[in-house]
């Protein structure tokens, strides 16, 4: 958090007022979604992602997330966020 | 909550920032998935043109296509890529230093701007391109931003050899890599540095520097201000942006960045060896491949019947571009465009041609042969990560 605080201070800030019109389709674990992974990147990377990432294309990004990116978000989170996106986001939706 | 829906806003805010979607616009790769491309909007960062947005947070965007017709891309109209989202400002990194040591290195040693500035200056023009440059054009669509054919730009750079650098250090008998990261991170303390690692072959190479300035003027912002590491002839994800840290190792670097992102399958593609990383499955992508672009036009453009000169760029990982063939016959037969002036071994190729368009359209092929051999595939090599697609552009033209 105090890592957080000082770049709001000292870091260059993308495009955040645009950033805002990125939003995510309503469904159960939209917030959950939002929460866990908004602080880190904007939500265009589940949009741009969405025309064609699968159930286990979305469970490989989400342990990427947290296996490379070290996204501390439990194993119960994880698999609710994983279904949110593949209730919501995919080749058929 | 109640914070969170301030800071991301929902719909209500899209009437006020809607933009035109690049789908809109006149070059839409029509590779890019339906759904892709409307993420895909012009934005502009601080200090910089109009680009194509694919993320905000962090910054990905890519240059359109207009801004490749250049042999040099102009600064404000190179590409921006991160992985971690919080990036150092100008203010903060007034007070950058390089850090330099490692466990292989005879002495720890910090360097400052005007330390970097009394070492021998060299000059390399070169490609930096974004590893995943046309992931988006995967076949099938693999996961990742979805670059279209702009996560890239040619740019003279200027700075010290990094084997002058490392040399303030000394290199002992046991280094097996230089590793190195730079000033920009994650907003949370479990996100890992963005760290790559380099053979101490390729660090020594005379080629790679410190770039502290790109085309005669500092660097922008979002391209590495004040020192970029450049590594002509190699993807871009090991041209270390806001470098702030060279470690002379005696062990391979092993994190996320080495072992699992950035690989290719071992036996795919050409390209230099990385001994202390490659492994019979897989391999960390090293050298770019040979490539061409159309720049003058875009996929689905209309044009005159007649004449018409087409042109664009070619490159590849330095050896130098020997030819770059036209076909508007489906690949049957191929004529030689005609090379215009380079820009140096590791730079853009300019090229052009003259086709002939005929009522009822033309589709033009076009395939660069690099000195070294090299020559574009038909066919992307499908890869899980959507590295290295130089297949064989193809563009359809309506002929009005």
């Amino acid at each position: 958090m105090i890592r957080l605080l000082a770049c709001l201070l000292l870091c260059a800030t993308p495009a955040l007022a645009a950033e805002r019109t990125v939003t995510l389709k309503p469904g159960p674990g939209v917030e959950l979604m939002e929460q866990n992974c908004s602080g880190c990147h904007s939500l265009d990377y589940v949009r741009m992602n969405a025309p064609f990432l699968t159930l286990d294309g979305w469970k490989a990004e989400v342990a990427k997330m947290r296996g490379g990116y070290g996204a501390p978000v439990d194993d119960e989170d994880a698999a609710r966020i994983v279904a949110y996106l593949a209730a919501s986001y995919g080749p058929a939706k | 909550m109640h914070r969170r829906r301030l800071l991301l806003g929902t719909g209500a805010a899209l009437g006020a920032f809607s933009r035109q979607g690049w789908a809109e616009g006149a070059a839409v790769h029509p590779g890019l998935a339906a759904g892709t491309r409307e993420e895909a909007v012009f934005d502009s960062l601080p200090g910089k043109q109009k680009l194509i947005k694919l993320s905000y947070r962090p910054p990905n965007y890519e240059a359109p296509l207009d801004y490749l017709r250049s042999a040099i891309t102009p600064n404000d109209r190179f590409f921006v890529r991160y992985h971690l989202s919080q990036i150092p400002d100008m203010a903060a990194l007034q007070d950058w230093s390089l850090s330099l040591g490692g466990d292989a290195a005879d002495r720890q040693v910090k360097l400052s701007m005007a330390d970097l500035a009394k070492l021998p200056q060299t000059e390399v023009t070169a490609v930096c391109q974004c590893s995943g440059n046309r992931r988006g054009l995967s076949n099938p669509h693999v996961a990742g931003v979805q670059w279209g054919v702009g996560a890239m730009g040619n740019a003279v750079w200027r700075g010290p050899r990094l084997r002058d650098v490392l040399a303030l250090a000394g290199i002992g008998a046991k280094a097996v890599e230089v590793q190195f990261h730079g000033s920009d991170h994650g907003p949370i303390e479990t996100t890992p540095q963005f760290a790559k690692s380099l053979p101490v072959d390729r660090a020594l190479d005379e080629t790679t520097i410190i770039a502290t300035s790109m085309n005669n003027a500092p660097l922008p912002l979002w391209n590495g201000y004040p020192a970029r590491l450049i590594v002509p002839g190699w993807t871009a994800t090991y041209w270390m942006k806001h470098l702030s840290l060279l470690a002379i190792s005696a062990t391979p670097l092993a994190n996320f960045w080495m072992k699992t992102a950035y690989r290719v399958p071992t036996g795919m593609f050409q390209g230099s060896a990385f001994p202390t990383q490659d492994n019979e499955t897989n391999r960390p992508i090293t050298d770019i491949v040979v490539n061409a672009l159309v720049t003058s036009h875009a996929d689905g453009d209309t044009v005159a019947a007649g004449p018409v000169t087409i042109a664009g760029q070619a490159w590849d990982n330095g050896s130098g571009i020997a030819r770059v063939d036209i076909s508007t016959d489906g690949g049957a037969t191929w004529a030689a465009g005609t090379l215009g002036e380079g820009t140096g071994r590791f730079g853009f190729q300019p090229w052009q041609a003259v086709i002939t368009a005929k009522a009822g359209g033309v589709a033009p092929r076009v395939r660069a042969t690099a000195r070294s051999g090299a020559v574009q595939p038909a066919k992307p090599l499908f890869n899980g990560a959507g590295y290295h697609n130089n297949a064989i552009q193809t563009l359809s033209l309506n002929v009005a």
